[in-house]
């Protein structure tokens, strides 16, 4: 029975970073990260701006090279490959893609390609990496926008869409690819404050689906509400990380409590101030 | 100083010279498309030796007037055993000339690209290469186009050179014409007239891409 159970909670890593380091030039950016994601996890990674969540997140889909350490995507290793002689060497773009074929991401600026419409958005990598014909391309497509609520928009141009529906054009077209897992990087900071509850609304409903997502937001709320974990990182470092109950309401380090506290303090100017354990949207 | 005869007698040789203008320069710029989106990959390579290489290809040919180009290259080929007939010489000269300005035309474009937009592509598995034609270069297209119907008019013009090489093209044609009937006037503006129709039509359906282009942005 334990037997069984390690095994499969050891089968169920998805994601996972041993001793990561990065650094830009003289500055080190990351230090000795170590990670490990389960299937159906939701990870939110909090910390104040220039703490490196983002270079984090990015690293975990070799966006960024990391430069020590090792990066696993479901049990393959991402972005190098072993060389004979023990050293590593960069993988080539055939294989980096291999490893990241069950990887989807979405952007703080959403990156849509404007030149091609919304519904061919969706399309373009199943046509060309998934190879599939375009009528079935575009049926897919089309369920994927209905998921998020923009089948009616599949034919309009993605400039013509208001900002919260172009990100959740974005989360259709890694979607239609189903991958295993998703990343966010500050899906709602580009946003108009009232759009930022629809993009949420999908992302919760994909966490309530079982998908494995790791998420970079300033959105406390839907941290606080969705995450199965929250990591708090500063100065390139993962200070705390915990279910969010306890993150929020018993942070042990000073610096996770100043930044909460900063929070709370900008977004309740108008009212009455909360129990420090009052965390909404 | 006009003589209407005289012009309807020239003009099936008028218009088989303009034939060579066109059809030489269309495939020197359609080579030089591919010469310069080479080029300009190279330039935008993450490796120092191919950015140094596509960098030394436009320094030699932006640099070297397309005049001696052509005749070097006339003149070269078969020095090399290569036995092509004179429009073979006019053509690469044109391209490889061409391939220049566009490349850098291109890389400008590209440059305009967020580069976001590649990093979604690459998450999705796109290749390299179906990124460049399916997201870069539609885009860049549309970006460049006032730009790029500039180097394709300026082509078109400076394929009277490819006189040099032998072949009666439009301007040397008129040239031939004007010197034979001493009507230099008629026969040169004649030539000038054509330049301006095939030049006025592409910059009238360039200005239709354009809208049809502008369509998609808000």
């Amino acid at each position: 029975m334990n037997q069984s159970t390690a095994k499969r909670s050891a089968g169920d890593v998805m994601l996972e970073a041993r001793g990561m380091s990065k650094r830009f030039g003289e500055h080190t950016v990351l230090q000795d990260i170590n990670l490990s994601i389960q299937r159906s996890e939701v990870v939110c990674l909090i910390g104040p701006s220039g703490s490196g969540k983002s270079t984090l997140l990015r690293s975990l889909a070799f966006l960024e090279n990391y430069d020590d350490g090792e990066v696993f995507v479901e049990g393959e290793l991402l972005g190098y490959d072993r060389a004979r002689d023990g050293r590593r060497v960069r993988s080539r773009p055939s294989r980096l893609s291999d490893v990241r074929r069950n990887m989807g991401m979405v952007f703080q600026q959403f990156n849509l390609w404007p030149h091609l419409s919304v519904v061919e958005n969706v399309m373009e990598a199943l046509l060309r990496v998934r190879g599939m014909k375009s009528a079935d391309a575009r049926r897919l497509a089309l369920t994927t926008l209905e998921k998020v609520g923009l089948a009616e928009k599949a034919d309009a141009w993605p400039n013509r869409l208001s900002g919260g529906q172009q990100q959740r054009v974005a989360i259709a077209r890694s979607l239609a690819m189903s991958p295993a897992i998703m990343l966010f990087d500050e899906p709602t900071s580009a946003l108009d404050p009232e759009l930022v509850g629809e993009v949420l609304q999908v992302m919760r409903q994909l966490a309530e689906e079982g998908m494995t997502m790791v998420v970079v937001t300033h959105e406390m709320g839907f941290a606080a509400k969705v995450a199965d974990r929250v990591l708090f990182l500063d100065q390139g470092h993962i200070v705390e990380q915990g279910p969010p109950t306890r993150l929020f309401r018993h942070p042990q380090s000073p610096r996770l409590a100043q930044f909460l506290g900063n929070y709370l303090e900008r977004n309740t100017l108008f009212e009455a101030a909360p129990a420090p354990n009052h965390v909404d949207d | 100083m006009f003589d209407l005869a005289l012009l309807i007698q020239g003009l099936p040789l008028l218009l088989a010279g303009l034939w060579n203008t066109i059809w030489l320069s269309a495939c020197g710029l359609a080579l030089g498309f591919l010469i310069g989106i080479g080029v300009c990959s190279l330039k935008l390579s993450e490796r120092g030796a191919l950015r140094r290489l596509g960098g030394a290809y436009i320094s030699v040919f932006r640099g070297i007037p397309l005049l001696i180009q052509l005749l070097f290259i006339y003149y070269l080929l078969p020095r090399l055993g290569l036995d092509v007939p004179a429009w073979v010489a006019a053509i690469a000269g044109l391209a490889l000339c061409s391939g220049a300005y566009l490349a850098e035309i291109l890389r400008g474009g590209l440059l305009t690209l967020p580069a976001g937009q590649v990093e979604a592509a690459r998450l999705l598995g796109l290749s390299g290469r179906t990124i460049l034609t399916r997201i870069e270069l539609p885009q860049a297209l549309r970006a460049t186009l006032p730009a790029l119907l500039n180097e394709v008019i300026l082509l078109i013009k400076a394929s009277s050179l490819i006189s040099a090489v032998g072949l009666a093209e439009l301007t040397r044609t008129a040239q031939n014409l004007a010197a034979s009937s001493f009507l230099q006037l008629q026969f040169y503006l004649a030539a000038a007239v054509l330049y301006c129709v095939v030049n006025i039509s592409l910059a009238l359906l360039a200005g239709r891409l354009e809208r049809r282009f502008a369509k998609g942005r808000a």
